[in-house]
């Protein structure tokens, strides 16, 4: 870490944070934690079915508000923003892979990249543009016209990651990103998120499979909704 | 792999600038521009917002429907068939109505009927038309032939016969007339002439009828010169006429000069005498003013002039008693129409819901996804309206191609159309839309 990272607040920072879904009965599906993720990290979350994994990333994502403790992303109380204003800083922060990649099937890899900086504020003139960088960086310079269901899976995945990466968010939150691909191509999308890592992407993968988790520089499980990591960063409050 | 994402100020930058405070890098002068009035609004939270400008709103909509053509199509085909049933009709109707107003022009509008009034300002002033009736009122300026008529009324005895010994009579009506009348009434003769000054001035007994009396009596040629009977008193057929083109009755008379009926059987008691006058197009309302100071200069309030009724407001009769039905199965139509849309825009909201959740996650805020699926709507009920016009304008020509007519639509029926379409989108698509805007993402990108 340089001397200036110590100036910049953590990407994720959870202060007792907890989601406790109304009843009845109420259901407490994520209990009061404790976790931070700094700038840079590579952080793999490992658990089971039913353990919690998508209500941390609904939680991590914006896409759901913790009942308790506070959420800080990039040092902002997420809790304290109106609706729209988390809906921005989720276009603007986050950038999603998802399992079943979510691309438009009737556009090419360019226009789905394309589509991902469309809310976030990147001017009009410049998303193609990025666009096609963004692809070249995933290794798809050949398939920027390609329609997806022209693209095998590991091809999908990367113009996936490369419209969550194009808007340059804090954080890439990955969900199962290799849960649809066979061994060949997940190898090939774990390598890519390495690399992005390595140039100094935030990357936060939650992943049922202990190989896959075994790729990040820290491992996180989550069980019952409570996070366990060997090591420091994370506790149960 | 050697290009780096994280050349220009990332995330982190941007973080600390907007968490902390930080302006070590200013931003960019065309983002500070752009969200600017924005920033300055939610500036506590210090979060910029989702932006979604008007060419991002066409751009989505427009691609969201070009990747279903054939559904878009079809969606759209209510919209279609609603504005083009409402453009064919109000053409048509403003088309027909032209051509009855073609029709009035040729006719009526050069017709005027002047009634004889007298008996109601004066019990003892008699037949109110002098007896050079015709030949005042045809040196008018404008008037081609003009003639008085009426109906001679004769009891059971004096009944119209082939014979005077056949007991059972025609119940036909005896119409004196001068020649005037006949001519003014433009007939088509099947045999025979009409009679003429000569007759007039010498009250001679002849008689003109309409064919379907001649057949009823018996009458095939004029060459033997027939006769008919009313009562007792003969008169020779002297003409038939196969048609007229004013005063149909006519044809279901037996018309007599107007001298013989005068001398037979007097002046006319139930009816009051009248005079058919034609004109040249656009005489007849100069006519009808100065005919009754023409045939009595000294009592023209004798005599009432009827003028041809005004065009316009015939047109306007007509038009609002075809329109009203029609309009109706527009507005069915329509209605259908903007039931078909929304029902299939709800289906795409509940199909495209992985799309919704996706936007929404990409920063997507509802009243985005809102503005996008109304847009779309609203695009296709445009669409809708445009080709309908199109389609109704060219059924109005094709219509009036092949019945030789002119075509009429009001420039307003065509340019309000579209408007129409497009109102009926956005009404459809209102609902869906709304109902897109609450997809929540998580659940949906779930899916």
């Amino acid at each position: 870490m340089t001397a200036r990272h110590h100036h910049v607040p953590p990407v994720i920072e959870f202060r007792s944070t907890a989601l406790t879904y109304p009843g009845p009965p109420p259901v407490e599906a994520f209990k009061p934690c404790t976790l931070r993720v700094g700038r840079g990290d590579f952080v793999s979350v490992v658990g089971p079915s039913g353990s919690g994994k998508s209500t941390f990333l609904n939680i991590a994502g914006l896409l759901d508000a913790p009942t308790g403790g506070t959420y800080l992303l990039d040092g902002m109380d997420t809790g304290a923003l109106k609706d729209a204003e988390r809906t921005a800083l989720r276009g603007r922060r986050i950038g999603f892979v998802f399992q079943s990649f979510h691309l438009l099937p009737h556009r090419t890899a360019l226009e789905n990249v394309i589509l991902g900086m469309t809310y976030n504020g990147v001017p009009r003139t410049e998303r193609a543009a990025r666009a096609r960088q963004t692809l070249v960086r995933v290794g798809l310079s050949g398939r920027l016209d390609a329609l997806p269901t022209r693209l095998s899976g590991g091809e999908r995945q990367r113009v996936a990651i490369a419209r969550a990466v194009a808007g340059r968010p804090s954080l890439l939150l990955c969900d199962e990103p290799t849960g649809n691909l066979d061994t060949r191509n997940a190898e090939s999308v774990l390598t890519l998120l390495e690399e992005l890592h390595a140039d100094g992407m935030t990357v936060l993968v939650i992943t049922h499979d202990p190989a896959v988790a075994a790729r990040g520089r820290r491992t996180i499980t989550i069980r019952d909704g409570v996070l366990d990591e060997q090591g420091p960063g994370v506790a149960a409050s | 792999m050697s290009e780096r994402l994280d050349e220009v100020p990332d995330a982190s930058q941007r973080a600390g600038r907007e968490a902390g405070g930080e302006s070590a890098h200013p931003r960019p002068a065309l983002q500070k521009r752009r969200f600017g009035r924005r920033m300055r609004r939610s500036r506590s939270a210090a979060v910029a917002p989702s932006t979604f400008d008007i060419r991002d709103l066409l751009s989505e909509s427009l691609a969201g429907l070009l990747q279903r053509p054939a559904r878009s199509a079809l969606t759209a085909m209510g919209t279609v068939l609603g504005v083009g049933t409402f453009v064919a009709i109000l053409g048509l109707t403003s088309t027909t109505s032209s051509q009855i107003d073609a029709r009035f022009s040729v006719l009526t509008a050069t017709e005027v009927n002047v009634e004889d009034v007298a008996s109601d300002r004066n019990p003892y002033a008699g037949l109110a038309f002098p007896k050079d009736a015709d030949r005042r009122i045809e040196a008018l300026n404008g008037v081609k032939d003009a003639g008085v008529y009426w109906t001679v009324r004769l009891d059971e005895a004096n009944s119209v016969r082939s014979s005077p010994a056949s007991k059972e009579g025609e119940r036909s009506t005896v119409v004196a007339a001068s020649p005037g009348v006949l001519r003014a009434a433009d007939p088509t003769m099947a045999q025979g002439r009409t009679f003429d000054a000569f007759h007039e001035e010498h009250a001679e007994q002849v008689a003109v009828i309409g064919a379907g009396l001649a057949s009823r009596m018996g009458i095939t040629t004029l060459e033997t010169h027939p006769a008919i009977f009313i009562g007792d008193t003969p008169f020779t057929v002297i003409g038939i006429v196969a048609d007229v083109e004013r005063k149909a009755n006519l044809l279901l008379s037996v018309v007599v000069p107007r001298s013989t009926g005068l001398a037979l059987w007097g002046e006319p008691t139930d009816e009051p005498a009248k005079m058919l006058i034609s004109t040249q197009i656009g005489a007849a309302r100069q006519i009808a003013h100065e005919a009754p100071t023409a045939l009595r200069p000294d009592h023209p309030e004798y005599l009432r002039s009827i003028p041809p009724p005004d065009p316009k407001t015939l047109r306007a009769d007509v038009t609002s008693d075809l329109s009203q039905l029609f309009l109706l199965m527009a507005a069915v139509c329509l209605a259908i129409g903007a039931v078909g849309i929304a029902n299939t825009t709800l289906v795409a909201v509940l199909e495209r819901t992985g799309e919704i959740g996706l936007r929404r996650a990409l920063g997507a805020r509802g009243r985005h996804i809102t503005l996008q699926f109304l847009a779309e709507s609203a695009a296709l009920g445009s669409w809708g309206g445009l080709f309908g016009t199109s389609l109704g304008t060219l059924t109005v020509l094709l219509v009036a191609v092949l019945r030789d007519w002119t075509p009429v639509i009001h420039p307003g029926t065509v340019a309000a159309a579209p408007l129409i379409g497009l109102c009926t989108g956005l009404l459809a698509g209102l609902y869906p839309a709304l109902r897109a805007s609450r997809v929540q993402p998580a659940e949906a990108l779930r899916r």
